[in-house]
């Protein structure tokens, strides 16, 4: 199995100077059409977005989500959750299409029903977070494939937090939501109904509501500073009015010859995109006009990438050594693999070097002993034939001396031999002379 | 765990008309303005010989001047270098990367040009797979380095393709978009440049080359660009020289003969690259690269490591459990391999020692063969001496029986002498 290259001979390969150069255009390129051709593909995909509304019921989120989209989500074909009996928490998910400039939305509502309805309301976040995480695991395993389709987006990019408009400040449920899920999701908190709360107490709800989030150090959702100091000043001015406090209608009243949303008192109208009478409007251009991209864009690099490390790392360091982890998180799971082959490799060079060395001191002895042994009995023969030699040599000499004293013997015998022959001559001689008697 | 899905009847979202203007036409400028506030970013290869002017025409279809001098013809082998440029035009920022391929066709033997590009784009591929892999990363600001477009310059012989060029295409034809130009088509008259282009364009057909189609799906630009794919390859010329005509200054390149003028669609097709190239299809290319190479890519590369998705019919697919299986797959290998090591010493063990006790073995049976020969040397030298001995033995006898004798005549021979010498005194 052959593994990804590492790091580092990726980045030899990738012989850059990533050193930035300006260079100045002389005339026309049309490069500058970019835009319009990020344009033109982004209108013929269409886009999507999921907005999630959470609150008590009574608070009139599915009127809000009908102002905000003016259309009725919930008709008598489809009822919404508020028409249906709850016992528990539910997470109900809606989506429509709808069309409008040329420009196609599937938008994604996901309603909660029973929350916060119950006598006893531990965990009834549970559901919710379940929903959220759920969609980010379905994204993540989609992102994950071998053979990756078109990955649609249900990941919630938004959810509005419905506070109940008593005036005083946040109830202990409202800040136990917003602490679990300000990492894990857009939260836009908004005062409901504000219609029973006048300006002056609805100022002093506001700034209470904000002292106690900033205590509680939740994280609501934050409006990126542009380049542009117009902007930047719409931008002060919107977050200043945070939380918004809106009111939402689905009916149409005719007030001064305009037909508006709005609801009918006695006593007036209270009108939905009246800014002065709440700040609906200002969700609603914040929500859809001009925030709804940037609100997909903090859930995919920053809610969905928190979610994604922390499942991966919760795999990949399985069983390791948690003060090894810090640092290998920045590497993709398929790199660590690598290093730690590369780990393993060094291992087993040490390993082997080491049985490597022992194996050729032990053969080295053994030689050696073989060698000695060889040189003790060389020596021991080498003795032998020397005694022997010596033996050798003693026996010539006795024989040489043996031969000699033969040789002298048999000389002295044969002169004697001569002698007797000699002398028997001159016997024989003398008798036969007579001289023998 | 669960939640209700109002459209779960399978019809997926309903259309429902609306009241009144929302406002939600404005995403595609929200995500225009998102983008030009992060800048763009485009890569260009230049695949051609040394000398077809491939810097030329980059200067000339950015209107700057680029790096680079004219390199020289003696390259050992091909190597690529990128450089990277920020431009600007209008409120448009661009990071332009052009890379070139240096030393293209000039060995004597090409078989492995295409190599170094190969493994480049590859290397391009890798750098993204591995940032997507970590486990904390940074896509969004991620400065995306893969090859967008690869201008292909094909040399004016007017003839056909060169057997290069065609296994260069084709080697890179899955992994990169492939625009490919007649390059210094000025040296190309207009009647043996359309027979050019239809030869060139039958060779790549038939030898299967895909290169890049100007998309024709968004009706927008379906008609320009469906008329464009019918001109390629684009014939170029490039110049970064003014020469006036008329009363303006226009790029181009003049001759005794007459002037090339770079922007006239009647001399060559500069302009019709520029049009596809930057202004109608930049995004395109750039979508292309990253949904069809680059996903080719991955896949492979995953596929090679021994991921695969579950059948889509069982259990979904869960990274996890895919990354714990590959991890205990390879902590497997690893196990195996130290086994493998350590088995391997044993054995080598086993061996030498067997060697050393069959050295040691012809030892002793080369000293008890000595010593056997000792001992027979022993025994003859023993039969020697004994015969010695049984020799001084008889001798000793010999001598002592002779001596015997010689008294004994001795004795008689005095005897004799006595006699005689009584004879002689009677």
């Amino acid at each position: 199995m052959s593994f990804i290259s590492t790091s580092d001979r990726v980045r030899e390969k990738v012989c850059f100077s990533v050193r930035l150069q300006q260079r100045n255009l002389e005339g026309y390129v049309g490069f500058a059409n970019l835009p319009n051709q990020v344009y033109r593909k982004s209108v013929k995909r269409g886009f999507e977005f999921t907005l999630m509304v959470v609150g008590e019921s009574g608070l009139g989120k599915s009127t809000l989500i009908n102002s905000l989209f003016l259309t009725d989500l919930y008709s008598k074909d489809y009822p919404g959750p508020s028409q249906r009996i709850k016992k528990t928490v539910q997470v109900e998910q809606s989506k429509v299409l709808i069309k409008e400039g040329g420009v196609q939305l599937t938008l994604t509502i996901v309603d909660t029903p029973g929350f916060g309805d119950a006598v006893d309301n531990s965990n009834c976040w549970q559901p919710v977070i379940n929903y959220i995480d759920s969609k980010c695991e379905d994204f993540l395993n989609a992102e994950s494939r071998v053979n990756r389709r078109s990955m649609p987006d249900n990941r919630v990019h938004c959810c509005l937090y419905f506070i109940a408009p008593s005036g005083h400040g946040l109830k202990p449920l409202d800040i136990e939501f917003m602490k679990r899920l300000h990492d894990k999701v857009n939260v836009i908190p908004l005062i409901a109904k504000a219609d029973t709360l006048t300006p002056e107490e609805c100022q002093l709800f506001k700034k209470q509501i904000m002292k106690e989030i900033q205590e509680h150090k939740i994280k609501i959702y934050e409006f990126p500073d542009t380049e542009d100091d117009e902007d930047n000043k719409l931008i002060r001015k919107i977050k200043e009015k945070m939380p918004l406090a809106v009111v939402g209608s689905n009916v149409v009243i005719e007030v001064n010859g305009k037909k508006v949303r709005g609801r009918q008192y006695p006593w007036g109208v209270a009108e939905v995109e009246n800014g002065e009478h709440c700040d609906f409007t200002v969700l609603r251009n914040m929500l859809i006009r001009t925030h709804m991209q940037d609100l997909k864009d903090v859930t995919n690099n920053v809610h969905y990438e928190n979610y994604r490390s922390k499942k991966l790392a919760a795999v990949t360091c399985n069983g390791v050594d948690t003060t090894k982890t810090k640092g290998q998180l920045t590497k993709s799971p398929l790199a660590q693999m690598e290093e730690e082959r590369r780990e393993h490799v060094m291992k087993m060079k040490k390993m082997e070097a080491e049985m490597e060395q022992v194996f050729e001191m032990k053969v080295k002895e053994k030689k050696q002993k073989l060698k000695d042994s060889e040189a003790e009995l060389e020596r021991r023969h080498e003795q032998m034939k020397r005694n022997l030699e010596a033996q050798y040599k003693e026996l010539e000499e006795k024989r040489r001396v043996f031969e000699d004293e033969k040789a002298n013997w048999e000389a002295q015998q044969r002169i004697l031999e001569q002698q007797k022959l000699d002398a028997s001559k001159t016997m024989e001689k003398n008798k036969k002379k007579g001289k023998i008697f | 765990y669960s939640y209700i899905d109002t459209n779960s009847n399978g019809e997926g979202a309903r259309a429902v008309p609306l009241a009144g203007h929302v406002g939600f036409d404005s995403m595609p400028d929200q995500l225009v303005n998102k983008s030009v506030n992060h800048g763009f970013c485009f890569n260009i290869l230049c695949v051609g010989e040394t000398g077809l002017g491939k810097s030329t025409l980059m200067d000339t279809l950015f209107n700057t001047k680029f790096e680079g001098e004219p390199t020289q013809h003696n390259q050992p082998g091909v190597t690529l270098k990128s450089n990277t440029y920020e431009l600007q035009e209008s409120n448009v920022r661009l990071k332009l990367t052009v890379v070139n391929t240096v030393g293209f066709g000039d060995q004597i033997n090409k078989e492995d040009s295409y190599k170094s590009i190969v493994e480049f784009i590859d290397a391009q591929f890798e750098a993204y797979l591995q940032e997507e892999l970590k486990i904390k990363r940074t896509l969004h600001s991620y400065h995306d380095t893969r090859i967008h477009a690869c201008l292909y310059f094909i040399a004016p012989t007017g003839h056909s393709l060169k057997s290069l060029d065609l296994v260069t295409m084709k080697k890179l034809d899955s992994k990169v978009n492939i625009i490919p130009i007649i390059a210094k088509s000025d040296a190309i008259s207009k009647s043996e440049l359309a027979k050019f282009k239809i030869k060139i364009t039958s060779e790549l057909v038939s030898n299967g080359v895909q290169i890049y189609q100007f998309p024709t799906d968004d009706e927008s630009v379906a008609e320009i660009n469906s008329t464009m794919n019918s001109h390629l390859p684009f014939a170029v010329v490039g110049s970064t020289e003014e020469v006036k005509i008329g009363n303006k200054m226009v790029k181009a390149r003049q001759y005794p003969w007459g002037t090339v003028q770079v922007e006239n669609e009647n001399h060559c097709d500069f302009v019709k690259l520029r049009e596809m190239l930057i202004r109608v299809n930049m995004e395109d290319l750039r979508e292309q690269t990253h949904t069809r190479h680059y996903e080719l890519y991955r896949r492979c590369k995953l596929e090679e490591m021994g991921f695969k998705d579950t059948d889509p019919d069982s259990k979904p697919f869960s990274l996890q459990e895919t990354y714990e299986a590959k991890r205990n797959e390879f902590m497997g290998e690893l196990q195996k391999k130290e086994e493998e090591m350590r088995q391997m010493f044993v054995q080598r063990v086993k061996e030498k020692e067997a060697e050393l006790k069959e050295a040691e073995k012809e030892l002793h049976e080369k000293f008890d063969r000595l010593k056997k020969l000792h001992q027979d040397e022993k025994k003859k030298l023993e039969e020697k001496k004994k015969s010695l001995d049984d020799e001084l033995n008889t001798f000793k006898q010999k001598k002592t029986a002779a001596e015997l004798l010689q008294n004994q005549a001795q004795q008689a021979g005095g005897s004799t002498t006595l006699k005689r010498d009584k004879e002689r005194k009677k």
